[in-house]
């Protein structure tokens, strides 16, 4: 099955990114730096090579995704309206009472969610069994999880990854935001993160860091991955927290925000120059 | 009377091998997912038979449960089994989100229950593994109380939607009933009495009956009930209990947030009766032989007698 791809993933990057932000701007609140960074990456995946639509959402044939940062939720769900699997009117409701826009992705209310994440480092590991029982299954789909590089504090992180490459999971593809930031700070001054990229390799993973801003470099390396055969591929995104949004990518702690009122007037413009670029009036 | 003295032929755990063989036969969509207790539970005897079906994930409780969700997730029925205080206590969060929040279906086989960890002492012990499950919305706990029970139990897990806890110990049960008995109300009267009623789980069952004959041979005549489902729980079955006026719980397992709790919530709010709860009361679990461990936890024949003479003579 052919994934109807995007022409333009940088474009559809900031069309999610514009809709990312309507949706905390109109709840006042929200995950901005997390969900920012991952824009690019969910704009490349879902622009061109994860095969999952609205109409194929149900057939275990199709690739299937797990946002394991479930944080960045309000990302996804810009990206799954784009994408024609939610109205435009259900990016008004996130977080709101009787939403079925969580902060954190809800399998069961939100239609293209393929996990319920929210408790960091499960997500991965439910995407290391979805990967096997597809295997086990003779499909030959991908399943794609988006880590954090906070998340990989996570012991379980570590245990998903060891599963993955013991069970020779080719078909895993796993990202790792590497936005460098945590909640309480920098992410180095936290945990020291090492290097990543040797880490996955000594967990007998191909591993390689491309931008994570370029949709691109994200291009050419799911390309890469996507041939490599006999041990999980992960890639790790350098990204910047808040990316795209300068107000927010200048902030020292962005993890979650509430930004006063003339904060609030400052990213509205950054999102309505946004909404220029991409053709939609604000 | 019918008389429960004879041990089962076969092991709970070879009940759970077979079980799963038979099941996994059947139906390619079951997986068997251990965390290095294959060995302790006999799945390795099936382990060639499933061939892929059969994941030892490693010492990795966490990635067990998550690896299980996923399997769900792609269409598999996933059975999993650790010790039982590993199964909950180890992987609280794991199965609460990844398994029961995210309502997928699975079945969860917690073993050593209780006191049978014997030597492997307080860090194997479970005693909170009912309570830990009960609270979890949506979820069926059950305790296994013989090998035809278990069997039986484990295939309704597989039938059913959502999330199954089944609490059992590894070794051989006392034999409480015939191959051909249906479980489908969530308990079984054993023993119809009018003084009293025991309402017992588990290893306790057999230990409850022995207690009654001691009652009938004191001119006390009891009800013994196998609680086998402990959530959710038999309504019907205790509300009958109740009508004797005096109600003990006994189970292998901490009194708080299991058997004991589920029946005095029933009875709390439709019919207060007098009532106790033998199991354990603040401890927590230590090195020792099943049976010396139930002395010194108070979980014995004598104990029960005690407790129902007690209420009797209120």
């Amino acid at each position: 099955m052919a994934v109807h791809q995007v022409k333009d993933l940088s474009l559809f990057a900031q069309e999610i990114r514009y809709y990312t932000l309507k949706q905390f701007v109109t709840m006042g609140f929200g995950h901005y730096g997390g969900s920012l960074s991952v824009v690019e990456t969910l704009a490349v995946l879902y622009g061109k090579h994860l095969n999952s639509t609205p109409e194929n959402k149900t057939d275990p044939e199709r690739d299937y995704f797990v946002l394991s940062k479930g944080h960045a939720g309000p990302a996804l769900y810009a990206t799954l309206f784009l994408r024609g699997f939610i109205a435009k009117e259900w990016l008004q409701t996130l977080n709101q009472n009787n939403t079925r826009l969580p902060s954190h992705p809800d399998r069961n209310l939100t239609p293209g969610v393929d996990m319920t994440t929210g408790s960091l480092g499960q997500g991965i590991s439910a995407a290391t069994g979805i990967a096997l029982g597809n295997r086990l299954a003779r499909r030959d789909n991908w399943t794609y999880v988006i880590v954090g590089d906070g998340e990989l504090n996570e012991g379980q992180v570590w245990e998903a990854v060891q599963m993955a490459s013991h069970n020779k999971l080719d078909h895993l593809m796993v990202f790792v935001d590497d936005n460098k930031m945590q909640l309480d700070g920098p992410t180095k001054d936290i945990s020291e993160p090492h290097d990543y990229v040797e880490k996955f390799k000594s967990f007998g993973c191909y591993s390689k860091r491309v931008d994570g801003k370029s949709t691109e470099a994200i291009d050419q390396a799911i390309e890469w991955g996507k041939k490599n055969k006999g041990k999980p591929t992960v890639i790790v995104l350098d990204t910047i927290k808040g990316q795209g949004v300068h107000v927010i990518e200048a902030m020292s702690n962005n993890h979650h925000l509430r930004p006063d009122e003339e904060t609030t007037k400052k990213i509205m413009r950054e999102c309505e120059a946004l909404g220029e670029r991409i053709g939609v009036s604000t | 009377m019918k008389r429960y003295n004879e041990k089962d032929t076969v092991e709970m755990r070879q009940v759970y091998a077979d079980t799963l063989l038979e099941l996994a036969t059947l139906d390619p969509k079951v997986v068997v997912l251990e965390a290095d207790l294959s060995s302790a539970i006999t799945t390795t005897k099936i382990k060639n038979q499933l061939k892929d079906r059969y994941v030892n994930v490693g010492i990795m409780e966490a990635e067990m449960i998550g690896a299980a969700a996923g399997l769900a997730v792609a269409g598999f029925k996933p059975f999993i089994h650790t010790f039982a205080n590993f199964a909950t206590r180890r992987v609280y969060d794991q199965v609460f989100l990844s398994l029961a929040y995210a309502k997928l279906d699975a079945v969860i086989l917690g073993s050593d229950a209780g006191v049978t960890a014997e030597h492997n002492g307080g860090t194997h012990m479970p005693f909170e593994d009912l309570s830990l499950m009960r609270i979890i919305p949506e979820v069926t706990v059950y305790e296994a109380s013989d090998a035809t029970m278990l069997a039986a139990l484990l295939k309704q897990g597989y039938k059913q939607p959502g999330l199954t806890y089944i609490r059992t110990i590894r070794k051989q049960a006392i034999t409480l009933y015939d191959t051909s008995e249906l479980f489908e109300t969530g308990s079984k009267t054993l023993r119809k009495g009018t003084d009293a009623a025991i309402l017992a789980s588990g290893i306790m069952v057999a230990e409850a009956l022995a207690a009654a004959e001691e009652l009938a041979a004191q001119d006390i005549d009891v009800s013994v009930v196998d609680m086998y489902q402990i959530k959710p729980i038999d309504e019907d079955a205790v509300m009958e209990a109740a009508e004797t006026g005096a109600i003990v719980t006994a189970e292998n397992h901490n009194v708080i947030g299991g058997l004991g709790s589920a029946v005095a919530e029933v009875l709390a709010e439709k019919k207060p009766t007098k009532m106790y709860r033998i199991g354990i009361r603040e401890k927590f679990g230590q090195v020792g032989t099943a049976d010396w461990l139930k002395q010194d936890y108070g979980l014995t024949k004598i104990d029960i007698v005690k407790a129902v003479k007690h209420l009797c003579s209120e």
